[in-house]
C-alpha cells in the first residue's frame, strides 16, 4: 500500500491514471491478482455494504439496549420535512445510524476501516449514487479511493481506536468518504487528498472513550458526524478552498497526538464519557447482566 | 495489510477485535482438532471477560468452533445451533496473569475423543494469535497453512521435517521453534505457502522423536 498521498498525487500527474487506477494496480501487484478479480472483490464490498444498509432492522436493540431504532427516528424527522440540515443530508445521517446500529446488533457490516466506523463511507456513497445515479463501476472506482486513502493512514499513522484514539477510527472514516465522495464529483487526485486532509483536521484528538467499552456510545452518533463531516469537507474542496497544511502532515499530526493520548483515552472504556457518573453506572449494570 | 483490510471484511458486528477475532480464534481450533467439537471448555481473561458479554464475544467464538465464517448471519444464534450439533459448552472467567487482554484458553474434546488445548489472543482488526497449543508455547495468527509438530528435543529433527516439506515442494514462510528444556519437550511452528499434503502429514507424524503432529488447514 501506499504511505503517501504526495505519492498518488504526483504518480497521477505523471501517468495520466485516476488515483482509483492507481490504488487498483498496486492492489493486483501486492496481491497477485488480476485487475477483473480485484475489481470484482471491491464491487463485492460495496454490494455487502449496501445489503447491510438494506438490512437495518427499525425495532431492533442491541443486547445492552444503550443503541438502537435511532435510524427510524431520522426517518420520521425526514418525512416531517423539518430538517435543518435539508433531507439530502437527513439521508446521511439515517444511513450511517442505519449501518453502525446494525453493527451493534450483531447484523453483517463492511468494516471500513473498522466496525466501529462501518457507517461513515456507505452513508457518504450510497447516499450519492441514490441521489446522482452513479453507476456501480463509478461507486467501485470511488471505494478504490476510500481503501487508497485509508492505506495511507494505515502505513502513516493507525486506524485503530486502542492505537490512536477515535481520531483513528472515525477520523479515518471520515476522510476516506470525503476522498470518496470528491472523486465521484470529478475531483482529481490533488482534491482528493485535499477532502481526506479537510476531513480529518476536524477530527484530530478525537478520543475513543466508549462506555462499558461498548461499540455503542458514543460511536454510533460519532459514525453520523463523520459521515457529514465528510461531505461538507468535499464541498469545501470543491469549491477551492484548500488544507493550509499539506495531506501527509495531517495524518502525521494525527499520529503524533494518538501516541500522546493517555491510555484511558484508548477504547479501554476508562476516560472520557466511560469515565462519567452515568457511564460508571451504565458499566456497573453491564457488569450484573 | 491488503487493500481489503482497508475496506473490509464483511463480518456480523459489532467489534472487529472481540467478535470478528474470537469467530476466528474458534474457528481455527476446530480446525487444529480436525474433527466436530464434543465437549468445549471456554475460559475467557481479561477484556474478553469484561466487556464480552456485551460484544457478543461468547457467540462468536461458539460459531467459530462450529466452523462459521466471520460474516455467517447465524452467529447471534450459534448456542442453538451448538445445541442442535450436540455440541456441549461451558464458559468461565480465567486470570492468564499478563496474557493479551483479548485472550481466551479453549479446552476441547472431539466427537472421536481427540483433545485439543489452546490458548489465543485477538490482537486488533480481526487479527489473532495463537499463544498456546497443548500446554506449549506457539505462537501463529493462523492466515497459512501452518503445521504444529511436537517432538522430543534432539539432534536432526527439524532437518528431518524440513526435508520432507521440502520433497514435496511445500516452501517455508515462518517457523519458530520452542522447547521446555534440553533433551525435553520441544515444538516447531511451521507457516507454509501451500497446503501440505495429507501423505506428508502422515509420514511427519511417524517419524522418530515426533509426538504430535497438527495442521491448520485454510481450506
Amino acid at each position: 500500500m501506499y504511505k503517501s498521498l504526495e505519492k498518488l498525487c504526483e504518480m497521477e500527474k505523471e501517468t495520466g491514471k485516476p488515483f482509483w487506477k492507481i490504488v487498483q494496480e498496486d492492489d493486483c501487484r501486492e496481491r497477485g491478482v488480476a485487475e477483473e478479480e480485484s475489481f470484482a472483490q471491491m464491487h463485492a464490498m460495496y454490494t455487502a455494504m449496501r445489503e447491510a444498509d438494506a438490512d437495518y432492522d427499525e425495532e431492533r436493540r442491541s443486547a445492552s439496549g444503550l443503541v438502537g431504532t435511532e435510524a427510524k427516528k431520522m426517518r420520521l424527522a425526514r418525512e416531517s420535512k423539518n430538517l435543518l440540515c435539508g433531507d439530502f443530508i437527513g439521508k446521511v445521517m439515517e444511513k450511517a445510524l442505519r449501518t453502525s446500529e446494525s453493527n451493534a446488533c450483531m447484523k453483517r457490516i463492511v468494516a471500513a476501516p473498522t466496525a466501529g466506523s462501518c457507517g461513515v463511507v456507505p452513508a457518504v456513497l450510497i447516499s450519492l449514487q441514490e441521489e446522482k445515479g452513479f453507476t456501480e463501476e463509478q461507486m467501485t472506482e470511488a471505494l478504490y479511493v476510500t481503501a487508497g486513502i485509508g492505506g495511507v493512514i494505515a502505513s502513516r499513522a493507525f486506524l485503530a481506536g486502542a492505537a490512536g484514539g477515535c481520531q483513528a477510527e472515525i477520523g479515518s472514516a471520515s476522510a476516506m468518504a470525503a476522498g470518496g465522495a470528491v472523486y465521484l464529483l470529478g475531483g482529481d487526485a490533488r482534491q482528493i487528498a485535499n477532502a481526506a486532509a479537510l476531513a480529518l483536521k476536524n477530527l484530530l484528538g478525537l478520543a475513543c472513550d466508549p462506555v462499558a467499552g461498548l461499540v455503542e456510545v458514543p460511536c454510533v452518533k460519532r459514525n453520523v458526524m463523520g459521515a457529514v463531516n465528510a461531505m461538507t469537507s468535499a464541498d469545501l474542496t470543491m469549491a477551492g478552498i484548500m488544507s493550509r497544511i499539506p495531506p501527509d502532515e495531517v495524518i502525521d499530526a494525527m499520529r503524533s497526538i494518538g501516541r500522546c493520548m493517555h491510555e484511558d483515552l484508548r477504547e479501554t472504556g476508562k476516560g472520557g464519557l466511560a469515565g462519567t457518573p452515568t457511564g460508571v453506572k451504565i458499566r456497573e449494570q453491564m457488569a450484573g447482566m | 495489510m491488503n487493500l481489503f483490510d482497508i475496506i473490509g471484511p464483511v463480518m456480523v458486528g459489532p467489534s472487529s477485535s472481540h467478535t470478528a477475532g474470537a469467530v476466528k480464534i474458534g474457528r481455527v481450533a476446530r480446525k487444529l482438532l480436525a474433527e466436530p467439537v464434543q465437549n468445549a471448555k471456554v475460559y475467557f481473561h481479561g477484556s474478553f471477560l469484561a466487556t464480552g458479554k456485551g460484544h457478543g464475544t461468547d457467540k462468536a467464538l461458539v460459531a467459530g468452533l462450529l466452523g462459521m465464517q466471520v460474516d455467517d448471519p447465524g452467529i447471534p444464534e450459534s448456542f442453538a445451533a451448538a445445541e442442535r450439533a450436540g455440541m456441549s459448552v461451558t464458559i468461565e472467567g480465567i486470570d492468564l496473569g499478563d496474557a493479551h487482554p483479548n485472550s481466551v484458553k479453549l479446552c476441547l474434546e472431539g466427537v472421536s475423543g481427540k483433545k485439543l488445548e489452546m490458548v489465543a489472543a485477538s490482537v486488533g482488526g480481526g487479527q489473532i494469535q495463537v499463544q498456546e497449543l497443548d500446554g506449549q508455547s506457539a505462537e501463529f495468527g493462523g492466515d497459512y497453512p501452518t503445521v504444529i509438530v511436537h517432538n522430543v528435543d534432539q539432534p536432526g529433527c527439524v532437518t528431518e521435517v524440513t526435508a520432507l516439506l521440502a520433497h514435496s515442494s511445500v516452501n517455508i514462510a515462518a517457523m519458530q521453534l520452542y522447547r521446555a528444556s534440553r533433551g525435553g519437550d520441544a515444538v516447531m511452528v511451521i507457516e507454509c505457502d501451500r497446503e501440505v499434503p495429507e501423505v506428508i502429514l502422515n509420514c511427519l507424524g511417524q517419524m522418530n522423536g515426533i509426538k504430535k503432529v497438527t495442521y491448520l488447514t485454510m481450506d
